[in-house]
C-alpha cells in the first residue's frame, strides 16, 4: 500500500530493530554455567539428585512478596538445574502477587500477609473446585538497624521501638534508651527513623509485633501501609537501607538481608534472660511459637510477637506460598508441585540459613509437606 | 524602543573603549580568588556560600569595570553573556555527574558476557549474569511499539497540517496535547484492564501497546512542527503541474521532511525505551531469554535496572548490574541518537535555512 | 502570494492557506481515488487517537468512580491514603499540592537555566563546542528516569546537606525554607531532581526554536549597532516566546507525571508541610507507584482515580497554555 512507501523509512528502521533483535537471538544463552553458584551451592550437586521433577516442563509465572526474594532466586538456581523448569518469580509485592493470582495469572503467589476472606472468595473464581491456600515456607527476621558512629551495640525494647518510630523519642541520648544501654556513649543527636513510603508486609509485621507488644505505645491500626507521622520515608527496602547508611543518627527497619556495611542491627530486649538479635535461628525459634489458624488445609499462621522464650528474636514474618488446593491450572500444577515439594523439603529448607532466613519449625513443616503432596 | 539608546552619548568615534579579550577570565579569576578570600577569612564551611560569592563578585565586577569602560549597554551586554555561561556551568555540574557516575560505575561489570547471557538462575544477590534477555525484550518491545506508532503519528500529523480543519481537526490537536501528558502508568493500567477482560497472561506485545500509546502523541508533535517547515511554494509548485494532493504529499512534503521526521522519531523511541511502568504492569519480567514478544512474560532494560536496585536485598552485585543495564541503555539510545541523526543531515532538504 | 511569502518567512505556516481556488482544487483532488484513501488513511490515523483517548478516559472514569463511591472521606480534602481499612479513606489533597508543588519548582528552576543553555547554543559559545554539546543535551533529554532516579537517591540527596544548611541559615525566618536537619529528601529535592530531569528538553526545543529567528530580523538589529543582548532581547526572545512556552509544556508534562525519580528520592508522608526543605509530602505518580504493589482491586481502583485527577490537571495545563500560545502569537515574531 501507499501507506508502506511513505512510512518506509519507518518501518525500515522498526525492520531493523527487529531483525538485529533476530540476528542477536543467535548469540545470547541463558546457560550461566558455574557462574551460577550461590553462597550455598557447595551441597548443590548433591541436592540436584534428591530433586523430584515430575514430569515438570516448561515456564512457571509467580509474583509476590520481595522478602522471599533471595531465597526464591536459590531455589530456582537449584530447581531448575535438576528438571529444566523455568520459574520466573517477580518480587513485586504481596497484593499484586495475590491480586494477579485471582486473575489467574499465576502459577503461585507468594504473600507476607495470609489470604483475607474476600481474597479467598475472589480465589474461588480461578481455582475450578477449590481455594487458594496458604502455605508457610519461608521465615525471616526483621532487623531494626541503626548508623551511629560510636554505638557497637544497642539494646532496645518494644516500648523504646515504638516511641523512637512515632517520634516521641527524638534524640540517641534520650533516658529510656540510656537506661537499655548503660555502656554505650549515647550522642546528643536527632534520631532519623526511616520507614516504608510504599505499602508492604514488612511494615505490617513489624507494626503488628509493636501492636502486640506494647499497645499503649502503638495505638495505630497497622496493615501494610505506615500509620505513624513523622519520621523519615523511603522507597523499598533497598531505599530505607540506603537512607539508613547515609545518616548519621538513622534507625530503620529492613530484612535482615538489607542489613549491610555502614549499619547494625539492634537486639531486642523482650524480657527474655538477655536482649536477642536477629538471626536465622532466633526468628526459627520465634516461630515455633506460633499456632496454626488456618482451616481446612489453609495453614496460615499467628505468630507469638510477644515470646519470652530465650533466644527468640519476636519481630519476625512469615512468607506463605499461595496455591490452589484444588483446580490449579493442568498445564502447570507438575512443576508447580514439584517445586513446592522441593523447597519444603529439608534439603530446600536447608538453603535457608545460609541466606539469612529462618527455615519452618519441624512440625510446621511437615504439614506443609502433607498439604502439598495433595494439591490438586 | 532602541533609537534612543542605540544614539549613544559616545560621541564620534565608530569603536568606543573596548575591554582586552581577556578580561572576563581575569574578571572571574580574580572574582574567585577574592571568594575564597571571603570564604576562608569569614570562616564560612559552606561551598555553596563559596560559589555564590564568586558568582556575584564576578558578576558586579564584570558590570562596575564594563560600565566604566565601555558603557552601559555593553555592560549590560557582558552580564547577559555572564549570567549565561554561567548557568550553562551551572547545568553542567548535575549532568556531567550523572553521566560520570553512569559510565564509573557501570563498566565495573559491563563486558561480552553480561550482554550475551541471561540472569538465568542466578540469584540477584550474587554476581554473574547478563542482560541478554533484556535487551532483547527492550528491542522487540520497542520496535512493535514504533511499528504502530509511528506510521499512526505520522498520518495524523499529515492529516492535521495538510488536510485539518474544523472540528476533527482541532479535536484531535487538543488530544494530542492531552495524550502527551498521560502517566505512563496510566497508559500500562489501561492495557492491563484489557489484558484481563479477554484473560490473557503478559506477553511483550501487551507492553508494546502501552508504549505505543505513550508514543504516539510525541511522533504527532514533532511531525506536525516539521511538516510546517516545508515551504508553501513547494507545495504549490507540485499541485500547480497537475500532482494529485496525496502524490503531492508522498513525493514533495513528506522527502523534504524526512530527516526532521526521523529524528522525531527517534527521540520518541529513545523515550519509550525507559519507560519501567508500564512494562511492570503488561510484561512481568523474565530471567531467562524470550524470543516471542507475542507470547509469554519477556524482560525488558528499564525493568531489569529497577529490579536491580529495588529488590535484590542491597547486594552490590545487583547494584553493579543496575549501572552497567543503565549504561547499556543510555548507549542504545545514544547509537539511536546519532542514526537519526546521520539520517537527518543525509535527508535535510539542501535548499534548507 | 505575497501572504504565503510572508508565512514562510515570518513564522512556520499554520497549513496551506485555504483560498478560496485552493479549496476548489482540494475538493476536486479529493474525487481521486488515490486521494481519497490518502485522506481516509490520514483522518483515519486521527479518529483512531481519538477513539484511544475517549477509550482511556471512559476507562479511568469508571474504575475511578468505583473507587470514589465507597471513600468514606472526601476524595479531595482527606489527608490520608487507607485503602486497606474498612471503610477505605483517601484523598487527593496531600498529593495535589506536592505534585504541584514540585512542578512549580523544576520549572522555577529549570526554565531560565535552559532558556539560557539555549541562548549560549545559538548565540555564545564558540562555534566547535555547539554541535557536540547540543548532541550531549540531546542524549540527556532520553536518559530513562529511573537512572535519574538511582543517581538522585544515591549522589544527589547526600550533596545537598550543604546548600539545605545554608538555606536554612539564612532563609529560615521566611518559614519556608527551614530545615530539621533530617535527611535532605523533601519537595525542594524533588523540584531540583525533576529541574534536572526537564533541563534538556525545554533547552533542545528552545534552541531549535532559537535557530529559525529569521536571520534578517538580527542583522538589522546589529546593522542599528545593537549588543549581542539587545539583540537577543529585541529579536530572538520575542520570536521564540511561543516555543519557549510550548517547550516549558513539555517538561512541565514531564515533571507532573514522573513516577520513578520522584519515589526514589522523596520522603513522602501524608501532610502538607510549609517548609520545602523538611521530607512529606507526595505526587500523584509517586503515590501510585509506591501503593500499586500492594494493593488490591480497590485499592488499584483508588490510584486510578488519583491518576484521573493527574490526567485533569495535565489537560488544564496543557489547555492554558494553549491558549497563552494562541495569544502570544499575534504578538510574536511577524511584528517584532
Amino acid at each position: 500500500m501507499k501507506l508502506q512507501r511513505m512510512n518506509r523509512r519507518a518501518i525500515a528502521l522498526g525492520a531493523l530493530a527487529a531483525s538485529s533483535a533476530l540476528v542477536l537471538t543467535a548469540c545470547g544463552s541463558d546457560d550461566n554455567g558455574d557462574s551460577s553458584g550461590s553462597s550455598s551451592s557447595a551441597s548443590a550437586s548433591t541436592q540436584a539428585g534428591s530433586i523430584k521433577c515430575n514430569d515438570a516442563k516448561g515456564q512457571l509465572l509467580a509474583d509476590g512478596s520481595s522478602a522471599q526474594k533471595n531465597a526464591i532466586d536459590a531455589w530456582v538456581a537449584q530447581f531448575s538445574k535438576a528438571c529444566g523448569v523455568q520459574i520466573n518469580y517477580k518480587a513485586s509485592g504481596s497484593g499484586a502477587g495475590v491480586t494477579s493470582f485471582n486473575q489467574g495469572q499465576l502459577a503461585f503467589a507468594g504473600s507476607d500477609s495470609a489470604l483475607k476472606p474476600e481474597e479467598v472468595t475472589a480465589s474461588k473464581k480461578v481455582c475450578t473446585g477449590g481455594q487458594g491456600i496458604d502455605l508457610p515456607m519461608v521465615g525471616g527476621p526483621i532487623a531494626v538497624a541503626y548508623n551511629l558512629s560510636g554505638v557497637d551495640n544497642l539494646v532496645l525494647d518494644a516500648p523504646t521501638l515504638a516511641k523512637i518510630f512515632d517520634s516521641k523519642i527524638t534524640k540517641w541520648n534520650d533516658a529510656a534508651i540510656k537506661k537499655l544501654n548503660p555502656d554505650a556513649k549515647l550522642p546528643d543527636l536527632k534520631i532519623q527513623a526511616f520507614h516504608r513510603s510504599d505499602e508492604s508486609g514488612t511494615t505490617d509485621n513489624f507494626t503488628k509485633y509493636l501492636i502486640a507488644a506494647t499497645p499503649d505505645n502503638w495505638k495505630y491500626e497497622g496493615g501494610k501501609a505506615w500509620q505513624a507521622k513523622g519520621g523519615q520515608a523511603a522507597a523499598q527496602s533497598a531505599g530505607v537501607a540506603a537512607g539508613v547508611k547515609q545518616t548519621n543518627g538513622a534507625i530503620g527497619y529492613m530484612e535482615l538481608s538489607y542489613v549491610a556495611d555502614g549499619m547494625k542491627a539492634v537486639s531486642i530486649d523482650t524480657g527474655a534472660s538477655a536482649p536477642v538479635a536477629p538471626s536465622s535461628d532466633s526468628a526459627t525459634k520465634a516461630i515455633a511459637d506460633a499456632k496454626v489458624i488456618g482451616t481446612g488445609k489453609d495453614l496460615s499462621l499467628q505468630l507469638n510477637y510477644t515470646t519470652k522464650a530465650d533466644g527468640a528474636y519476636p519481630i519476625t514474618l512469615v512468607t506463605y506460598e499461595i496455591a490452589c488446593d484444588k483446580g490449579n491450572k493442568a498445564d502447570t500444577l507438575p512443576a508447580t508441585k514439584a517445586f513446592l515439594t522441593y523447597i519444603a523439603s529439608e534439603d530446600g529448607q536447608g538453603l535457608l540459613n545460609g541466606l539469612k532466613y529462618a527455615p519452618m519449625p519441624a512440625d510446621i513443616i511437615a504439614k506443609v509437606r502433607t498439604t502439598i503432596d495433595g494439591l490438586s | 524602543m532602541s533609537n534612543a539608546t542605540i544614539a549613544d552619548k559616545r560621541p564620534g568615534a565608530l569603536h568606543g573603549a573596548r575591554l582586552p579579550k581577556w578580561s572576563p577570565w581575569a574578571i572571574a579569576a580574580g572574582s574567585l580568588l577574592v571568594a575564597v578570600g571571603i570564604g576562608a577569612g569569614a570562616g564560612l564551611d559552606s561551598k555553596v556560600q563559596w560559589g555564590l560569592i564568586a558568582a556575584l563578585l564576578f558578576l558586579f565586577a564584570t558590570y562596575g569595570i564594563a560600565a566604566y569602560v565601555e558603557g552601559r549597554r555593553q555592560a549590560k551586554d557582558r552580564i547577559a553573556t555572564g549570567l549565561v555561561w554561567v548557568a550553562f556551568l551551572v547545568a553542567l555540574v548535575p549532568l556531567v555527574s550523572l553521566v560520570w557516575t553512569t559510565i564509573s560505575r557501570g563498566v565495573k561489570v559491563l563486558d561480552v558476557y553480561f550482554l550475551t547471557h541471561s540472569m538465568g538462575v542466578v540469584p540477584d544477590s550474587q554476581p554473574g549474569g547478563g542482560i541478554y534477555h533484556a535487551i532483547i525484550g527492550s528491542l522487540e518491545q520497542v520496535g512493535l511499539a514504533t511499528i504502530i506508532a509511528a506510521p499512526v503519528g505520522i498520518l495524523t500529523a499529515v492529516y492535521l497540517v495538510e488536510y485539518g480543519r474544523g472540528k476533527l481537526a482541532r479535536a484531535v490537536t487538543f488530544f494530542v496535547d492531552v495524550m502527551t501528558g498521560i502517566p505512563s502508568i496510566v497508559a500500562g493500567l489501561f492495557i492491563l484492564s484489557l489484558m484481563l477482560i479477554f484473560d490473557m497472561e503478559p506477553f511483550g506485545f501487551a507492553g508494546s501497546m502501552a508504549l505505543a500509546i505513550l508514543m504516539m502523541p510525541v511522533v504527532v508533535r514533532s511531525t506536525e512542527e516539521m511538516l510546517k517547515l516545508v515551504p508553501n511554494e513547494l507545495r504549490e509548485a507540485s499541485l500547480a503541474l497537475g500532482v494529485p494532493k496525496w502524490r503531492t504529499i508522498l513525493k514533495v512534503v513528506l522527502p523534504t521532511s524526512i530527516g526532521g521526521i526521523t529524528t522525531g522519531v527517534m527521540l520518541a523511541v529513545a523515550r519509550i525505551a525507559g519507560e519501567t511502568a508500564p512494562v511492570l504492569l503488561l510484561v512481568f519480567g523474565n530471567r531467562f531469554i524470550n524470543n516471542n514478544p507475542f507470547e509469554g512474560a519477556q524482560q525488558s532494560l528499564p525493568l531489569y535496572i529497577y529490579q536491580q536496585y529495588a529488590q535484590s536485598a542491597g547486594a552490590n552485585a545487583a547494584y553493579d548490574r543496575a549501572w552497567a543495564a543503565s549504561l547499556t541503555l543510555i548507549a542504545f539510545v545514544m547509537i539511536l541518537n546519532l542514526v537519526a541523526r546521520g539520517i537527518a543531515r543525509w535527508k535535510a532538504p539542501k535548499s534548507g535555512r | 502570494m505575497d501572504i504565503t511569502t510572508q508565512n514562510t518567512e515570518d513564522t512556520p505556516p499554520p497549513a496551506p492557506q485555504p483560498t478560496e481556488a485552493e479549496q476548489k482544487r482540494n475538493a476536486r483532488g479529493a474525487t481521486r481515488p488515490g486521494d481519497r484513501i490518502f485522506l481516509g488513511l490520514s483522518r483515519g490515523s486521527g479518529i483512531f487517537l481519538l477513539v484511544i483517548m475517549a477509550a482511556i478516559a471512559v476507562f479511568l472514569t469508571y474504575r475511578a468512580s468505583l473507587a470514589i463511591s465507597k471513600d468514606h472521606g472526601n476524595f479531595l480534602t482527606t489527608f490520608e491514603w487507607n485503602t486497606n481499612i474498612q471503610p477505605p479513606t483517601f484523598g487527593i489533597a496531600v498529593l495535589a499540592y506536592g505534585t504541584i508543588i514540585s512542578s512549580i519548582i523544576a520549572m522555577v528552576l529549570a526554565v531560565p537555566i535552559a532558556v539560557a543553555i539555549a541562548l549560549f547554543l545559538t548565540h555564545y559559545a564558540p562555534r566547535q563546542l555547539r554541535g557536540p554539546i547540543a548532541y550531549v543535551i540531546d542524549l540527556l533529554a532520553a536518559v530513562p528516569s529511573i537512572v535519574y532516579g538511582l543517581w538522585g537517591a544515591l549522589i544527589l540527596v547526600p550533596h545537598l546537606t550543604g546548600l539545605f544548611g545554608w538555606l536554612n541559615d539564612y532563609f529560615s525566618w521566611t518559614g519556608v525554607l527551614s530545615w530539621d536537619e533530617g535527611p535532605p529528601r523533601s519537595m525542594l529535592t524533588v523540584g531540583i531532581l525533576l529541574a534536572i530531569m526537564i533541563l534538556p528538553i525545554i533547552t533542545n526545543v528552545s534552541r531549535e526554536v532559537f535557530r529559525q529567528v529569521p536571520q534578517m530580523h538580527e542583522e538589522a538589529a546589529l546593522a542599528l549597532g545593537a549588543t549581542r543582548w539587545e539583540v537577543i532581547r529585541m529579536a530572538v526572545l520575542p520570536f521564540g516566546r511561543s516555543g519557549v512556552i510550548s517547550a516549558s509544556m513539555l517538561g512541565l508534562g514531564r515533571a507532573l507525571g514522573e513516577t520513578m525519580a520522584v519515589a526514589t528520592v522523596l520522603s513522602p508522608d501524608f501532610l502538607i508541610h510549609a517548609s520545602l526543605l523538611n521530607g512529606g509530602g507526595g505526587t500523584f505518580a509517586q503515590n501510585i507507584a509506591s501503593k500499586f504493589s500492594e494493593a488490591d482491586e480497590f485499592g488499584r481502583d483508588a490510584l486510578i482515580a488519583s491518576g484521573l485527577v493527574l490526567f485533569v490537571i495535565t489537560l488544564l495545563v496543557n489547555g492554558a497554555a494553549r491558549l497563552i500560545i494562541a495569544r502570544r502569537a499575534e504578538y510574536s515574531g511577524a511584528n517584532a
